[in-house]
């Protein structure tokens, strides 16, 4: 063995290396992660703020953070991702970010003139205790009358949960700083969490086809896969505009996908434990907007939920349409189910596109053997066990897991099929198992953008393709290349 | 046209109007979307292909799994270094520091992946927190046996070129740790290339063609035990040379080394790097082959360029990369082909660089440093190009716009580099100009 550079072994570590307050147990058994299923929360805040109209995100910390988020998604949605960056120097890490603040703030309307900035922090810009909102008053008293954008903030400390938590936090922000008081309306408040930009369209023509006048917060299901463009646009069309946010305090009722949503205990924190308010508990409190809580609406049962409070709420009928849908989505559950029964699946992804998952699986003869995700709210079990009425005791359930803790559970336990993210594929590619892409992010094909797990609609998508993957991989491995099923 | 931020007016020259020098070198403007990422980010890209090291990064999650996997590099051995370690620091740490997380992740990790070594990556928190990353090091190098390497980028203090001068100093550490190795008397170092997509397998195949021998590459295929020995070879060839050139000067200070820079971009600057080694060593024998071997690739490779060439002549070319070197390079690789390049630019170029570029470029080409969104879609609307080359970042702007695109970054999965390379540049371009789906949008 070669000998290594430093010959210094009377090494001399000081008294920081006495065990941590709280969760020693954790930390004593600690192996890092590895292959992280999650991402930090200034992702979630950046992704929901370009789901307003004419927004443009800053983040307020390194350059590297604004353009590795800017990568990461534009590999997802294959679109332009503009995000700024305060662009922290030494310097302002010393004295406070104050001026590359404002800096960023007026370089962006320059070159934007955005209706709105969303204000996204970091773990430096918070550690060193920087007062965003207190910048941002700055920044006002000194333009005097200059009409300025709306802005909206969102604390982010990629140290506290993950890209989940940024977002529940971003949306909740948003509706803080623009939700007003007024005559009750007829209209509803939709937060879909974060699904497809394939999702929201298909939420909004479900909406739409009911008659019923919505507010869908965020909507980035143009801003983030526009159709091709004559000439570039800066801020991309679309999203939800300031003054249907303002109208979410007048609404009938509120309904809220995900049943986590940023609610988790924040693993890891110490300050307080406060858990995050989401948008539709804050309306619910603040303005006596009631708020229906429900998991994603994938499989007939969740989607049943939803179609049934749209019709209780609203009022109205539930289309013909959907009702074939419907009719069709069972029919093709009959077609298929033989060759899914007993299938053993891992899932993984953020905690509520898991909960929703696994539901829809549940519900249709395929055993989830793992459900895992990265975040570590610690209601994942709980909320699983709530929907899977099936197998609820033989589901292994793993709040903060990462890829390579699945990866060694696969190893050892072979499961038939992965059903999540395209991270995984690794997993797949060395275990010979099928995998199906769905959720965030899907960087190893294109249309990840366009996915649909949603209504019965989605739920079809996901079905038949979930089947053939099966069938498929069974015929492709067969020592007959057979034509018939 | 739209406004360009005027603090950022000295960073885009168009030749033959304006006649001042570039401005470059510049930290990055607040608020304008600059496609350059930070510190850790040099750093990491730069040490990332050693295949056979640990590599943990000491921060929050993000950090970690933005770069997992982030560079098509690959390795005919090992493949540690595609797994993405962080020690995914939560405010607990953050408030009573993080540094018995740290020695406990390395510890489990040096046990479970037995590495050769170990470079910790320092980010942001780390430097606000205060952990003494280095002492943490030094005793798990002690108690493991290996060297455990600190990195100490974080993101916030400088641009991404210090990060590339740290992951310098931190290969430096480890050259000359192995003085029992003898090694041929034509032997070189390879620096900057990355083995994207096995390009490196092809140059070193290539270079054994000529006799010449090589030591370690630094860092792609890169194994640590090979940059220990680097200090053996008589030669450092330095390709991107805005990461490693703050390498090659260090081993000629200490060493002695001598090095060149080269490009294998193109027929030209590949064949260049092939002869330049040959004068180098004063060998007639292997000036000789490298004769032979540039005559017999060329052979083959020359009728079928111009294939593409008759489709793409006289098209134009932008260009939007991370080093200005591989931005010179292109150029004179697309006039292979025809194309004619109306703007170019570069995240991290220097003086030099972009001196170069104005010398090879024709009047009335935009040259611009650390640009952004903006800037580049004005540039392509106001010069007509037919073709964006650039990363990642670059793609969907190209594509909204109705351009092709070829991908020259570091994840792209075609070999660009030497002569198999030249032909594959070709197809890509090719492939995407000259597709029928443009047809459908307005430009």
């Amino acid at each position: 063995m070669e000998t290594p550079i430093s010959k210094n072994k009377s090494t001399h570590l000081g008294s920081s290396f006495s065990p941590p307050s709280e969760g020693s147990g954790e930390a004593s058994s600690f192996k890092s992660t590895r292959n992280a299923c999650k991402l930090c929360a200034p992702l979630g805040a950046s992704v929901a703020f370009k789901g307003i109209r004419g927004c443009v995100p800053i983040i307020h910390g390194g350059q590297g953070c604004a353009t590795y988020i800017r990568r990461y998604l534009i590999s997802h949605y294959k679109e332009p991702v503009d995000i700024a960056s305060s662009n922290f120097s030494e310097e302002a890490t010393i004295f406070g970010g104050g001026a590359n603040c404002h800096a960023a703030i007026g370089n962006v309307i320059k070159q934007y003139q955005p209706e709105v900035i969303g204000i996204t922090t970091t773990c430096l810009s918070e550690t060193i205790g920087d007062d965003v909102k207190q910048y941002i008053r700055t920044f006002q008293e000194l333009s005097g009358d200059k009409q300025l954008p709306h802005f909206v903030t969102a604390s982010t400390p990629s140290y506290q949960g993950s890209h989940m938590d940024g977002f529940h936090e971003a949306v909740t922000g948003i509706v803080k700083s623009m939700a007003e008081t007024g005559e009750l309306g007829e209209h509803l408040n939709i937060f879909p969490g974060f699904v497809s930009p394939e999702d929201l369209r298909q939420i909004k023509t479900i909406l739409e086809d009911f008659g019923i006048d919505y507010i869908l917060l965020p909507d980035y299901s143009e801003t983030l896969d526009n159709p091709i463009w004559d000439a570039y646009k800066r801020i991309p069309d679309g999203g939800t505009p300031i003054e249907s946010v303002k109208k979410c305090g007048s609404a009938r009722a509120s309904i809220e996908f995900g049943t986590i949503l940023n609610k988790g205990s924040l693993a890891g924190r110490v300050k307080t434990n406060v858990q995050a308010t989401s948008a539709g508990d804050y309306l619910e409190s603040t303005f006596g907007v009631e708020n229906r809580r429900m998991p994603m609406p994938i499989g007939v049962s969740s989607c049943d939920k939803f179609f049934e409070t749209l019709k209780e709420v609203s009022g109205k009928e539930i289309p013909l349409k959907y009702k074939k849908e419907r009719g069709r989505l069972i029919d093709s559950y009959v077609d298929g189910h033989k060759y899914i029964f007993g299938k053993k699946a891992v899932i993984f992804g953020e905690e509520d596109f898991v909960v929703g998952i696994a539901a829809f699986l549940n519900e249709i003869g395929i055993e989830v053997v793992l459900a895992a995700s990265g975040g570590e709210s610690g209601h994942l079990e709980t909320e699983i066990k709530k929907y899977c009425p099936e197998n609820t005791d033989s589901i292994l359930v793993k709040n903060g897991w990462d890829y390579e803790l699945i990866h060694e559970w696969c190893t050892e336990n072979k499961p038939d099929i992965l059903i999540g993210n395209s991270k995984a594929y690794y997993i797949a590619r060395d275990l010979n198992i099928p995998i199906v892409r769905c959720g965030f992010p899907i960087h190893d094909r294109i249309g990840g953008q366009r996915i649909k797990h949603l209504g019965y609609a989605g739920t079809q998508e996901l079905f038949d393709q979930i089947t053939n993957t099966l069938i498929g991989y069974k015929q492709d491995h067969s020592e007959v290349g057979y034509k018939y099923m | 046209m739209n406004e360009i931020l005027k603090e950022r007016k000295g960073q885009i020259v168009t030749k033959g109007q304006d006649d001042v020098a570039i401005a470059c070198g510049k930290a990055s403007l607040a608020g304008s979307v600059s496609q350059r990422a930070c510190v850790f980010c040099g750093s990491r890209v730069v040490l990332y292909p050693i295949a056979d090291a640990l590599h943990l990064i000491h921060g929050p999650v993000g950090c970690a799994a933005y770069t997992w996997d982030i560079r098509g590099s690959l390795s005919s051995g090992p493949q540690l270094h595609r797994l993405s370690f962080t020690t995914d620091l939560k405010e607990r740490e953050v408030v009573f520091g993080g540094e018995p997380k740290l020695y406990q992740a390395l510890i489990a990790l040096i046990d479970q992946y037995k590495p050769k070594a170990a470079f910790v990556y320092g980010t942001c928190i780390v430097g606000v927190i205060g952990d003494d990353m280095e002492a943490v090091c030094r005793r798990v190098s002690a108690e493991k046996g290996i060297d455990v390497i600190p990195v100490m980028s974080e993101g916030f203090n400088g641009t991404k070129k210090d990060g590339y001068k740290l992951a310098c100093d931190a290969l430096s550490k480890l050259i000359g740790t192995d003085n029992k190795t003898e090694v041929p008397e034509h032997s070189i170092n390879i620096l900057g290339d990355f083995n994207l997509a096995g390009e490196l397998w092809m140059l070193a195949e290539y270079y054994r063609r000529m006799g010449v021998n090589m030591v370690a590459c630094m860092t792609g295929d890169g194994r640590i035990d090979d940059v220990r020995k680097a200090h053996n070879a008589k030669l450092n060839v330095v390709q991107c040379s805005g990461s490693m050139i703050y390498l090659a000067k260090d081993m000629k200070e200490k060493y002695g080394i001598p090095f060149m820079k080269v490009s294998y971009f193109g027929i030209e600057d590949m064949s260049d790097a092939l002869y330049e080694v040959a004068r180098f060593f004063k060998s007639d024998e292997m000036m000789e082959k490298a004769r032979q071997l540039v005559k017999e690739e060329i052979s083959t490779l020359l009728p079928a360029l111009q294939e593409y060439r008759k489709d793409l002549e006289g098209k134009k070319a932008a260009i939007y990369v991370g080093g200005a070197f591989k931005a010179i390079s292109l150029v004179k690789a697309l006039r292979l082909l025809g194309m004619k390049t109306v703007v170019v630019g570069s995240q991290t170029g220097n003086q030099d660089d972009y001196n170069l570029l104005k010398d090879l470029c024709d009047e009335g080409t935009i040259i611009v440093d650390d640009s952004n969104p903006n800037e580049l879609s004005e540039f392509v609307k106001q010069t007509g190009a037919n073709l964006f080359i650039g990363g990642v970042k670059e793609r969907p702007i190209a594509y909204k716009l109705g351009l092709g695109f070829c991908d020259h970054n570091h994840e792209r999965k075609e070999a660009l580099a030497g002569y198999e390379g030249m032909l594959n540049f070709a197809k890509e371009v090719h492939a995407s100009v000259c597709s029928p789906v443009w047809k459908f949008m307005k430009r």
